[in-house]
């Protein structure tokens, strides 16, 4: 858990961030939401203390994170990055055991944790261990990246845009792998975008900023539902935010009991998907199937009414 | 764009942790200096007095270098621009009292010649002694110290090399350096001095010329003809890497034959002694930098706006002079700023060989071991070279003030 | 083995052979030498003045890489970083410095022999090693280094682990730069006593045998050359290495 409690940091008096409070739970996704200089970076950076705030607190999991040297408690929180910030002179495996090396861990331990984050990434160990940074794509270089900061283990995954550099595809794979990562490890994970889609879409709770003041913090459906201020409606955009909400829910949440013809649909498909499906076959229900077999359908009334502001 | 808001933590905001000592406390570059400057004072004299130009020198004090009360006051212009440099104060108030001081050492160690050498003594010589030097150098330090934190513009910095040279001017106009050994040196042989000058100047800004007509020629042909462009650029580094001396020395026999057998060579002046050689070696240490430096700036010029030009209609003649050349001007300029730096530099080895310039006194002064005659000869080559840096540096800024500013931020 | 490096071969054969026995060369330089003039230098072994000419540029280029990645490091750290415009005006303006006139004002301070000549070489040899080790320790590519902060190092950790190996291929430079200069400009020492190949090149110009100055000369090319090519292939083998340092 990390309590940000009414953090301000001042640059000769301008305030980049401006007396923020914000709670993250533990095994919680919160995104951090903003147009540049809106102070999130920053924000971001004084939970490791690579700033230090001018005034306020943040506790993680109770303590001061002053408690520590700036480096110790670096070391115990991991930290990915835009650019990933790969040191070129060193191979992949080095790499990722950068931090394991700095806590003193012993060869073998080492040895076998790089091994398995290379798998976790599905980048295969015998073939990669060895490489420099340069002669990886930028997807891989990405995912050494996350490899690293989480190479000790950290309860806590701090991350500054880190697939801005990505073409859609391959960001869209790695934000699936995140997630994926952060189910099995319940990691803590704060991260910082510019998107408010991607925001939406890796977020369970999202803090949206701008001029250094937090103006809104809460969950996806609550931001796209009841924006708290013009500009908060502007980040969403107006143009498809119903599609945005049926998009946070799985198609098991309106499935109902009934018949239906053609093609069906998962359960764990989003309703989004369900509605275009609907749509695009001219169908007015979808039979729902969980695990190859048919548990209900969905109609298509439904989804139209789900995709309303909710009250 | 993405990340800028990393960009700007880095440039900016990181260190502000330490600006908090910086804001307090006294300037720690004024106070080496004034400990430079203090160290110099004390353990080093303020002048040098021989009896005559070969003996052994004494070294004399700064309180019994100058009558007591003069001394007493330059002691104290001293004390109080130390005391403005150890403070925190804007840098334009330290650049003038570190002119001042300057020009009161400039006076005061002329003033010790008069002093210590009344007129009618014509044997004695007096020198500037280490501390003069010391205190010299650490208020120049601090000089331009306050020049960088001024950020000047290149007007400001040509302008200011300008005055500096006048009060040089102005000090030597006015004989009040008149008593000291250099200038007496230099009394003894004013004619020689400017004939060599001139010929220095010849040398250095002559092989340059000719070699900036022949090397930016060479450099845009290496550029256009890939296939020659790394044996060219080779050939002109393994010249680089003869020395100096050997290139002047290997020089006399093939234009001594030249002169001899060439009809009309020796009338244009070509013969195995005297400039020739000198000229010749230093047009050919010339022409590495002007032709690299010309491909250099022509490979700077960005694909895009190349691209660009052609999208447009433009001919080739067209694209040359009115998108590769002038974009690649700066990157030449700075090839003939290193190019004259360094031919005023090595002009001094055509000393050597008989090919004149201010490196005929340093030879002089080094084989008669009079130090004031090297000095003669070593200190207008350093300040010509100081001075061709500082405008040409200038002058490359001015033709680049985009990419000079952006490099900068 | 290719051309190059066969060339090179021969090239090492020959400058060996050249110093060990330099009389077997005569009748290569005899058509230099005038007037019946010896063709090959005897006043001194030259072999001797190759070494001492080595050994001064050596010891010069150590002490200068020492003190200039040393001044380098400090102007870059947090508590030497207000020195750090000054510095870098100094060495630019300093380079304007003509080594000839380093060496002239040395001689009155410190008179005849090889330790003009080692301060002059010493303190020319400072600019382009602090330039380089200053450009290289700042260009270090922001990621990398929010990202060796970020995962805890200290900043000791992080001169030694990240910067310096960053910065060795254009420190590597610097250093070659100084060598290849020292080379050169130590045969200058010779006009104030310095035992250096010089001396031979002054022999010639004295009296006028090109011979002398056209051996003294080839000999320090050459060395040169080596030194050069020696320094060029580490540095293209670090940098490979690295290649993609300012990519990433």
């Amino acid at each position: 858990m990390i309590e940000i409690n009414g953090i301000t940091k001042a640059y000769d008096g301008i305030r980049a961030v401006d007396d923020v409070s914000l709670t993250v739970e533990s095994g919680e996704i919160v995104t951090v939401v903003g147009t540049s200089g809106s102070g999130k970076t920053t924000l971001l950076r004084m939970i490791n203390r690579l700033v230090e705030p001018t005034a306020g607190a943040i506790l993680i999991d109770g303590r001061d994170n002053r408690d520590l040297p700036g480096h110790e408690l670096r070391r115990a929180i991991g930290y990915a990055i835009q650019g990933y910030g790969l040191f070129p002179h060193r191979t992949v495996a080095e790499n990722i055991a950068t931090v394991p090396k700095l806590l003193g861990w012993d060869r073998r331990r080492i040895d076998t944790r790089v091994d398995e984050l290379l798998s976790l990434f599905r980048l295969e160990p015998a073939q990669f261990r060895a490489r420099m940074p340069h002669e990886l794509s930028g997807g891989q270089q990405q995912r050494i990246g996350v490899a690293r900061a989480l190479a000790a283990e950290p309860a806590v995954l701090l991350m500054d845009e880190p697939f801005g550099a990505l073409d859609p595809i391959i960001r869209g794979k790695a934000q699936d792998d995140l997630i994926e990562i952060q189910r099995q490890f319940s990691t803590t994970i704060v991260l910082v975008t510019h998107g408010m889609e991607e925001a939406i879409r890796l977020g369970d709770r999202i803090a949206v900023m701008d001029k250094g003041r937090l103006l809104q913090f809460t969950t996806p459906a609550e931001i796209i539902a009841h924006p708290a201020s013009d500009f908060v409606a502007d980040l969403v955009g107006s143009a498809d935010r119903a599609f945005r909400l049926l998009s946070l829910s799985p198609v098991d949440d309106l499935a109902e009991p009934g018949d239906a013809q053609g093609e069906p649909i998962d359960a764990s498909a989003s309703l989004k998907d369900a509605l275009s499906e609907a749509l695009w076959s001219g169908r007015a229900a979808l039979p729902v199937a969980r695990h190859g077999a048919i548990v209900g359908r969905v109609t298509r009334e439904s989804l139209i009414a789900k995709a309303g502001r909710p009250q | 764009m993405a990340g800028s808001d990393l960009a700007e933590e880095m440039s900016g905001h990181t260190d502000t942790e330490f600006q908090v000592n910086r804001r307090s406390g006294p300037d720690r570059l004024g106070a080496l200096l004034v400990a430079i400057a203090a160290a110099g004072l004390v353990f080093q004299p303020f002048s040098l007095f021989r009896a005559n130009r070969i003996v052994a020198a004494k070294p004399v004090w700064l309180l019994s270098a100058l009558p007591p009360l003069e001394a007493w006051l330059v002691l104290a212009v001293v004390i109080a621009a130390s005391a403005i440099l150890l403070l925190r104060t804007r840098p334009a108030l330290r650049l003038i009292v570190c002119a001042l001081t300057l020009a009161v050492l400039a006076l005061a160690v002329g003033r010790s010649g008069v002093f210590l050498t009344p007129p009618p003594n014509s044997y004695a010589r007096v020198a500037p002694g280490g501390s003069f030097w010391i205190v010299t150098f650490a208020f120049s330090i601090a000089l331009a110290d306050a020049s960088v934190r001024l950020r000047m513009s290149p007007l400001g910095r040509l302008a200011l090399l300008a005055l500096t040279g006048g009060a040089l001017w102005l000090l030597l106009w006015s004989g009040a350096w008149d008593s000291l050994s250099i200038l007496r040196e230099y009394a003894n042989r004013a004619d020689v001095f400017w004939r060599e000058a001139r010929v220095h100047l010849l040398l250095a800004v002559g092989s340059l010329a000719v070699a900036a007509v022949v090397g930016i020629p060479l450099g845009i042909l290496c550029f256009q003809v890939r296939s020659i462009r790394a044996t060219l650029l080779n050939s002109l580094n393994i010249l680089q890497t003869i020395p100096s001396m050997a290139l002047f020395g290997l020089l006399i026999a093939p234009l001594a034959w030249i002169g001899a057998h060439v009809p009309g060579a020796s009338a244009i002046g070509i013969a195995g002694i005297g400039i020739a050689p000198a000229f010749v070696a230093l047009f050919a240490y010339s022409l590495l930098p002007m032709v690299s430096n010309t491909v250099a700036g022509l490979q700077s010029v960005p694909r895009e706006a190349r691209d660009a030009a052609r999208g447009m209609g433009m001919t080739t003649w067209q694209r040359f002079f009115e998108v590769d050349m002038p974009l690649a001007f700066p990157v030449v300029l700075t090839g003939i700023r290193i190019v004259l730096v360094q031919n005023l530099g090595l002009a001094v080895l055509a000393g050597l060989i008989g090919g004149g310039g201010f490196g005929t006194f340093v030879f002089q002064g080094i084989s008669q071991t009079a130090t004031d005659l090297v000095l003669l000869g070593a200190l207008p080559t350093v300040a010509l070279a100081f001075a061709a840096a500082i405008m040409l540096d200038a002058l490359v800024e001015i033709a680049n003030p985009v990419s000079v500013r952006s490099a900068e931020a | 083995m290719s051309p190059g490096a066969l060339f090179r071969l021969v090239f090492v054969v020959v400058l060996v052979a050249f110093l060990a026995v330099p009389q077997a060369f005569a009748p290569v330089f005899a058509p230099f030498a005038s007037n019946g003039a010896p063709a090959i230098y005897t006043q001194s072994g030259l072999l001797t003045l190759t070494l001492s000419h080595l050994a001064m540029v050596a010891v010069a280029t150590m002490a200068a890489t020492v003190v200039s990645v040393g001044l380098a490091i400090l102007v870059t750290r947090p508590a030497g970083r207000e020195f750090l415009p000054l510095s870098r005006s100094i060495a630019n303006i300093g380079q304007t410095f003509p080594p000839v006139a380093v060496l002239a004002l040395a001689v009155p301070i410190f008179g005849f022999g090889p330790i003009p000549t080692l301060i002059a070489l010493f303190l020319y040899g400072l600019l382009p090693i602090f330039e380089n080790t200053l450009t290289g320790l700042t260009t270090i590519p922001p990621s990398v280094q929010e990202a060796a902060r970020g995962v805890g190092m200290t900043a000791l950790q992080r001169l030694i682990g990240v910067e310096l190996p960053l910065a060795l291929p254009l420190i590597l430079a610097g250093i070659r730069l100084t060598a290849v200069i020292s080379l050169g400009t130590a045969t200058i020492g010779s006009t104030v006593a310095a035992r250096t190949l010089g001396e031979v090149i002054i022999a010639g110009l004295i009296s006028n045998n090109t011979a002398f100055v056209l051996q003294g000369g080839l000999i320090v090319a050459a060395l040169a050359f080596f030194i050069h090519e020696g320094f060029a292939t580490l540095e293209t083998a670090l940098a490979r290495r690295t290649r993609g340092a300012l990519l990433i």
